[in-house]
């Protein structure tokens, strides 16, 4: 259907389609968000021995995320006098409105996905990078010294993070021979890429988890360091923001495992009376489950250790992968 | 070519992980350390100068505010101090009530350190443990003195009141529980590669650097220096329990760790024994009503949390000290950041500081 609208001349219906379909998906990652923070401050809850928010919306406090957002909307808007002020103000949109983008090109069923583009893992891998120019203006035009140390080490740890993050997925994309995502889906009907590709998997998760700048890879807004880092500066509805997109990465990070990886919308064996919908719904929260589970386990890392991590294990060990990947796939396919 | 600048960073005074109110100043390259002033004094209070016009009951509440994590020390070396001088037997009950609740401090005032270490490095949950714990140490406490950390509970001579009915037994209980739990925070913490990572190595110093820095407590025992002066100088009754003095000779944050949490075991070792050995009696020593030490100086030390904590007392012979003078662990253990900290980054700095465990009320006295 998309497609269809797509090649018809713009008019005004079309227009009105496409504006409310994406506004509807953006109710649905709103939606995931705030009951993602909900379920990341329950499972915390659980896994410290303490109960979480359970006032707010009955005993599951279920409306706790919305009277939050709430308040941060209602808090006065405040732009320190030093602060470079357009830059200041630009900088929460240029983090969050890419972070938005990346969800097109996500299939969450056969059925369910908004842009079927031929690139459509470069895709995403290009639109995230842009978050990073957001978070680096933001701390740079905070005029703090906290926000720009906290500014500067986002920028070298997204920076070098990205490129084993790419380098992991080349495996899966050799063995499908295509960077469409609804293709890739496809060519795990029989067996998971997560299976064939073991190592490109943990590599993978590892660098999303420092893309997703979450702990153990928390350093940019290292609090007990750096107080909070680059939002330092910011409030309400514009801190909401960061936090915002910072959150609908993890909705597409934890989505895009789950396509290259976890065979996507396939169910578990002969379980296919259930739809794709719950399938991906499950894996994808496991994915989620585990980040969380990460935050509550580890301790922070070192700035230097972090790019000595990325640079001289994960790089190396990912390119290793490509060539035995490449060799596997010509010797056994 | 491209021009770097010094920048001057103010870590503090209000920052998460100063501990309170203590203020950095750093002179920093990039994330490099070039140079590093502590600021202290917010929280003075002038506890010494204040004692002056105080009688001996008095002063004990303010030492409760100086060391707060663990205030049955203070009010323990201040007793001693008194005592001292006039010569006073304290009833055996007394000082079994005073070891126990000193102990007990001592693992509470360690968990704080443990949890909040840990917070510092980045990891949330350890925190959450240690003050669950730690909480069921400060209801005991609060049950035998009526207070959670401004305890007032030692008096010249004794304690203020017999421990309630079944307390005993309550720390019986907390024992092997508080042993269980010291199993997980090994198992959850003390391996972990990113942990190690963090504090093996970091901000290390030699045997003689941290006698000459007067380094005392847990700082100078991660060096190799066998230096407790509960076994050392023994004082109250531990000459009559048994139990070891853990020491590591790497002198880096992670002995100073390991340290601490061996400490929290002998502690409950110590404990043990005491509550084993409880003895029936009174627990106040016959003591004037107005007590006036005699004409003359007396200086005691005995082994707190993060050191040793010291009390000299001149007398002229009035109801009132003429000079009352607390020697402080943190302070004194606190002069070697600066060393410590030129030339390292600034996580680092979160991992040194944070591993001398000060309490910034004893800082600034």
């Amino acid at each position: 259907m998309m497609e269809n609208l797509l090649s018809t001349p713009p008019n005004l219906t079309n227009f009105f389609i496409l504006f409310s379909m994406a506004l509807a998906f953006l109710f649905v990652v709103l939606g995931f968000v705030t009951y993602g923070i909900l379920a990341e401050r329950k499972v915390m809850g659980f896994m410290q021995g303490r109960y979480g928010p359970n006032q707010v919306g009955g005993r599951w406090g279920l409306l706790q995320t919305v009277a939050d957002v709430l308040k941060l909307l209602l808090k006065e808007d405040t732009i320190p006098k030093a602060a470079d002020k357009p830059l200041f103000i630009l900088a929460p949109i240029i983090a969050f409105t890419p972070a938005f983008l990346v969800l097109a090109v996500m299939p969450f069923t056969d059925a369910f996905h908004f842009a079927d583009i031929g690139i459509g893992l470069l895709y995403y891998i290009a639109i995230s990078g842009l978050t990073t120019i957001g978070v680096v203006t933001g701390g740079w035009a905070s005029n703090n010294k906290y926000s720009l140390l906290g500014g500067m080490r986002a920028a070298a740890q997204m920076i070098s993070y990205e490129i084993p993050l790419v380098m992991s997925v080349i495996g899966v994309i050799l063995f499908t021979g295509s960077l469409n995502l609804m293709d890739i889906v496809g060519a795990q009907e029989d067996v998971w890429f997560i299976f064939i590709q073991p190592i490109g998997f943990i590599i993978f998760l590892i660098a999303s988890v420092a893309e997703l700048n979450r702990t153990p890879f928390d350093l940019p807004e290292a609090e007990s360091e750096l107080v909070a880092g680059y939002h330092v500066e910011y409030s309400g509805f514009r801190w909401a923001f960061f936090m915002l997109s910072e959150y609908v990465y993890f909705f597409a990070m934890a989505s895009l495992t789950t396509v290259l990886f976890l065979g996507g919308w396939h169910p578990v064996l002969f379980l296919d009376f259930i739809p794709g919908a719950v399938w991906f719904a499950l894996k994808f929260s496991a994915i989620v489950f585990l980040l969380i589970w990460f935050r509550v386990t580890f301790p922070r890392l070192r700035a230097d250790q972090l790019m000595e991590f990325g640079w001289k294990v994960l790089l190396p060990i990912a390119l290793i992968n490509i060539f035995l990947t490449a060799i596997v796939k010509e010797i056994f396919f | 070519m491209i021009r770097t600048e010094e920048m001057l960073l103010n870590v503090g005074p209000q920052h998460p992980s100063t501990h309170g109110v203590f203020r950095l100043v750093i002179k920093i390259d990039g994330e490099i350390i070039k140079e590093a002033t502590p600021v202290i004094g917010y929280l003075h209070r002038g506890t010494e100068k204040l004692a002056e016009n105080l009688q001996f009951t008095q002063i004990i509440p303010y030492t409760d505010r100086m060391d707060y994590l663990s205030a049955m020390t203070n009010n323990y070396v201040l007793c001693h101090a008194v005592e001292t001088m006039m010569g006073i037997e304290v009833p055996d009950r007394a000082e079994y009530l005073r070891v126990i609740a000193m102990e007990l401090g001592r693992i509470a005032s360690h968990l704080v350190w443990w949890g909040t270490y840990l917070l510092d490095i980045g990891a949330v949950s350890p925190f959450l443990y240690a003050f669950r714990e730690r909480e069921m140490i400060i209801n005991l406490l609060n049950e035998l003195s009526g207070a959670r950390l401004t305890f007032n509970y030692m008096r010249v001579g004794g304690v203020k009141w017999d421990a309630p009915e079944g307390w005993i037994e309550k720390v019986k209980d907390f024992i092997p529980y508080m042993r269980k739990q010291l199993k997980g925070y090994h198992d959850l913490v003390s391996g972990n590669e990113i942990f190690l990572n963090r504090v093996v190595g970091v901000g290390t110093y030699t045997k003689e650097d941290a006698i000459k820095y007067s380094l005392s407590g847990a700082n100078l025992r991660c060096t190799g220096v066998k230096w407790d002066l509960r076994k050392n100088e023994p004082y109250s009754i531990y000459d009559r329990f048994e139990f070891d003095i853990p020491t590591r000779e790497e002198g880096d944050a992670y002995a100073r760790y390991q340290c601490r949490l061996e400490e929290i075991e002998q502690s409950l070792n110590i404990l043990e024994q005491a509550v084993e050995q409880f003895p029936e009696g009174p627990t106040m020593a016959k003591v004037p009503r107005i007590i006036k030490p005699p004409k003359g100086e007396a200086y005691v030390r005995i082994e707190s949390p993060r050191g040793e904590i010291g009390c000299y007392i001149a007398s002229n012979g009035k109801k009132e000290p003429y000079r009352l003078k607390f020697r402080r662990p943190s302070f004194y253990n606190l002069q070697i950041l600066p060393k410590l900290l030129k030339g390292e980054n600034m996580a680092n700095l979160i991992a040194i500081l944070g591993a001398i465990d000060i309490v910034l009320g004893e800082v600034d006295g």
